[in-house]
């Protein structure tokens, strides 16, 4: 019964973090590592760490448990990361909610709690209509924005602040229209929103390609452009916001594999080569594109610098939207 | 369309690979669900990297089994120790407990067995007939029908309980009072929370369950001595399920009720397996020749709620497979393992991936009917827990009580809540006030409220908008009804100076 052990190995993993004693990569990895998932099972980011943890349990020889620490819209699992001893043995996936979390006022934790490993999968949000609404590009559903009253217009496809909100506020702005133009209904992810605009509820959502992909094959909904900076391979007919429209925009939400700060540099080198492995690995690959998730490795500095200016361009939005505490 | 694939399908099915499969899912859904604190869901997401190396059919089977074991298996702690696994289970766990008690723990366990069972296939052949169409249906549902459905949820704890319906309002009161600590959906503020991060997602859930009502039981051990009735020596286990047969048949029209409540409901991707036993049980006992029994040992209430529960739990595949919109956290784990096997959720899965749907349409029957036999084996073995002492048995429960509530978020801050409104509970029973209402407000508070506010926003505050829907006015008279009819009857039955109050 491996599952049984499971069970016990990650109870007993949890039980141990903060236990261990400073190490150095030739005794590394020494037992278990332990990879923190700040969201709950079962969900995208959860999935895409059970496969990673599988692939890396191979690399480094030893079992890689895929612990969920949820709650506190991410706080939580994201702190259990930053506070574990940095030796390695607690390593954990961020998402795009570093960012914006301190913004909001809800944890002190930035990136530079992390010492960076690697950027594995970034998913720009699109915008998306009925697809027996009117528009048939941005610029016609931007026009009807810009001669609309405010709150005439409603929008959903996450809680208030997260990503999905802040890609439309971002969008508008962009625009140069009011935030306030279009009332945003919150939901409890981007399922319930795209849901609620097939039903009626709202007349636009944002949500990621892939989150949309049955009710678009239902020809239920349609999508009018994409947050990113260049077109998607698994889109190639989607242009990017800033084609269709001429206003430079793109945001998406995005996984990283990171340590807690202050790890040595030769553990970190020592993983982040593991995880370039991993993430090359046919059976990963085969894996994301399977679910619609897109790949890239940006490793240690470069990955820094992209939380940095992810970090940046939350704040504004979160600012444009009255959500910032700071 | 499912009947001329059924050759094929059948053909992917009955294999001895997939027999293995099932079988040792079944064994692990049925042990995981059977140790309170540990859930279905937990029990899914484990599989999901085992099923990365199984054909598509193998891993959506491992799956389905796993769920359907480990939603029944959590009924035993239920039963034997008052522990409920989910939120649709504590709408019934007193009469299982309650039945325990009077020495029938196989009849009871029995009935959940067989009626979740039954439930489940009916559940399925909707599922296998009528699922693109009934998907359509789920999609005029928006957050002003679901705000109805969730306030008549709620509703249901008016009628539930045997004591006064002051008491009941009060219980009910606490629990959404519980509800509303946490992050406020609408302005993502923290609400509530005294500063604690471990709150800000709300008071969890199964930590709450296991305190409410495992926690006074063993307070009760030890304080009021209170033991239960020795059982009688066990020759034959099954001489246990006597009697199960008749009692099924009888309720042969509850158990054809409760299935199409629970689908329907089950259907609907926000609303689940939770409101539909909590509404099944209401209507149930509504419509009983013997509401005094409901709450204390009402097989008819039993039957009615385990049906409801597992239809609802197969009826949440219909819009997961036509449109990937998980209805509960298993279909949504689902639906990331259909991806990766290349049948992409949608409309044309149906066309085609026939075969394959076909398979895992069979597969749902299976499991169901898997769930019986051994079900009633799981049944046997466990209750010869009951002859172990309750006084040497209460510690082991306590440390499953803490394991599990320090399990579901691997966070100390569970065990907290547990014990915390594990003495709520213990306070508010001595004083004759249901814990079985204020689970349901904790439970449906959230929905109600964040349906209300995302409603609200949608009509800019106007409550016309809540009734110009023409589903949602309906919901909405049938609400009305509800909370009119006690108060007018109770009226009535004052003015009358009868003075005979329902017990």
């Amino acid at each position: 019964m491996k599952l049984n052990r499971r069970i016990i190995l990650s109870l007993a993993a949890a039980a141990m973090m903060g236990a261990a004693l400073p190490a150095t990569a030739q005794e590394w990895p020494n037992g278990p590592v332990t990879l923190v998932v700040p969201w709950s099972a079962g969900g995208g980011t959860d999935a895409t760490a059970r496969m990673i943890g599988t692939l890396l349990e191979k690399e480094l020889g030893v079992p890689v448990p895929v612990v969920n620490r949820t709650g506190g819209s991410g706080v939580i699992g994201h702190s259990a990361i930053a506070e574990a001893a940095p030796d390695g043995q607690t390593i954990g996936v961020a998402t795009l909610e570093i960012g914006s979390m301190h913004t909001l006022g809800l944890t002190d934790l930035t990136y530079k709690s992390y010492t960076p490993i690697g950027l594995y999968n970034s998913d720009p949000a699109a915008i998306f209509v009925r697809a027996d609404a009117g528009y048939d590009d941005v610029k016609a559903l931007l026009s009807a924005l810009s001669a609309a009253p405010d709150r005439e217009f409603k929008a959903s496809g996450s809680a208030q602040g997260g990503v999905n909100h802040l890609a439309l506020a971002g969008m508008l702005l962009a625009a140069g229209l009011p935030v306030e133009r279009v009332a945003w209904v919150p939901s409890e992810g981007a399922a319930p929103g795209l849901q609620d605009l097939a039903a009626g509820g709202v007349q636009i959502a944002t949500a990621s390609l892939p989150e949309a992909a049955a009710l678009m094959s239902a020809g239920l909904i349609k999508p009018l452009a994409v947050f990113a900076e260049a077109r998607l391979d698994a889109a190639p007919d989607l242009p990017t916001f800033t084609e269709a429209s001429g206003h430079a925009f793109a945001l998406g939400s995005w996984r990283g594999i990171v340590a807690p700060a202050g790890l040595p540099a030769d553990i970190a080198g020592t993983l982040g080569d593991a995880m370039g492995k991993v993430v090359n690995h046919p059976e990963y690959l085969a894996f994301m594109k399977e679910r619609g998730y897109a790949t890239q490795w940006t490793a240690a500095g470069d990955f820094e610098a992209f939380m940095e200016a992810s970090d940046a361009a939350l704040a504004q939005s979160l600012k444009a939207v009255g959500l910032a505490k700071q | 369309m499912v009947l001329q694939h059924l050759d094929a399908a059948i053909g992917l099915v009955l294999t001895w690979d997939m027999f293995f499969v099932m079988l040792s899912c079944a064994v692990f859904g049925l042990f995981v669900g059977a140790v309170p604190g540990l859930s279905a869901t937990m029990a899914t997401a484990m599989l999901v990297p085992l099923t990365f190396f199984m054909d598509p059919v193998p891993a959506i089977a491992a799956i389905v089994t796993t769920a359907a074991m480990a939603i029944f298996a959590s009924d035993i702690p239920a039963a034997l120790i008052r522990i409920p696994g989910t939120a649709a289970s504590a709408a019934y766990v007193d009469d299982l407990n309650a039945l325990t008690r009077a020495g029938k723990v196989g009849r009871a366990l029995g009935i959940s067995v067989t009626a979740s069972a039954i439930g489940g296939v009916f559940g399925s052949l909707v599922l296998m007939f009528a699922a693109p169409q009934l998907a359509l249906v789920s999609l005029n549902f928006t957050s002003f029908e679901y705000f109805w459905l969730a306030l008549l949820g709620l509703s249901a704890a008016v009628m539930l309980g045997s004591s006064s319906l002051l008491k009941s309002l009060v219980a009910l009161g606490l629990g959404l009072m519980i509800a509303s600590v946490g992050m406020d959906t609408t302005s993502g503020l923290p609400r509530f929370t005294f500063g604690l991060t471990s709150l800000l997602d709300g008071v969890a859930f199964v930590p709450a369950l296991i305190g409410m009502f495992a926690i006074p039981e063993l307070i009760r051990t030890f304080v009021h001595r209170d033991t239960l009735p020795p059982v009688a020596p066990i020759g034959n286990p099954f001489a246990l399920f006597r009697g199960l047969g008749g009692v099924l048949w009888r309720r042969k029209w509850n158990l054809a009720r409760s299935s199409t409540i629970g689908t329907t409901i089950g259907i609907l991707p926000g609303a689940g397996s939770d409101i539909a036993a909590w509404i099944s049980y209401a209507v149930s006992k509504r419509f009983s020749k013997a509401p005094e029994d409901y709450g204390s040992g009402s097989e008819e209430g039993l039957v009615d709620a385990c049906a409801a529960n597992n239809s609802a739990l197969s009826g949440a595949y219909v819009p997961a497979l036509v449109f990937g919109i998980p209805g509960d956290s298993i279909t949504a784990i689902v639906i990331g393992v259909l991806y990766i096997k290349g049948l992409n959720p949608g409309p044309m899965v149906f066309l085609t991936n026939a075969d394959t749907i076909t398979a895992i349409f069979l597969v749902f029957l299976l499991a169901n009917l898997m769930i019986v036999p051994l079900g009633l084996l799981a049944i046997a073995l466990a209750a010869q827990v009951l002859r172990v002492p309750k006084k040497a048995l209460a510690p082991l429960i306590l440390a499953f009580c803490i394991v599990g509530s320090y399990a579901i978020n691997a966070s100390a801050s569970g065990i907290v809540i547990m014990v915390v409104l594990g003495l709520l509970a213990y306070v508010m029973e001595e004083n004759g006030f249901p814990v079985a209402p204020t689970i349901l407000g904790i439970v449906m508070g959230l929905l109600v409220e964040r349906n209300l506010v995302t409603s609200l926003i949608k009509s800019d505050g106007a409550a016309l908008g809540f009734v110009e829907r023409p589903i949602a006015a309906g919901l909405a008279v049938l609400v009305a009804v509800v909370w009119t009819v006690p108060v007018w009857l109770w009226w009535r039955g004052r003015r009358s100076g009868m003075g005979k109050v329902r017990a």
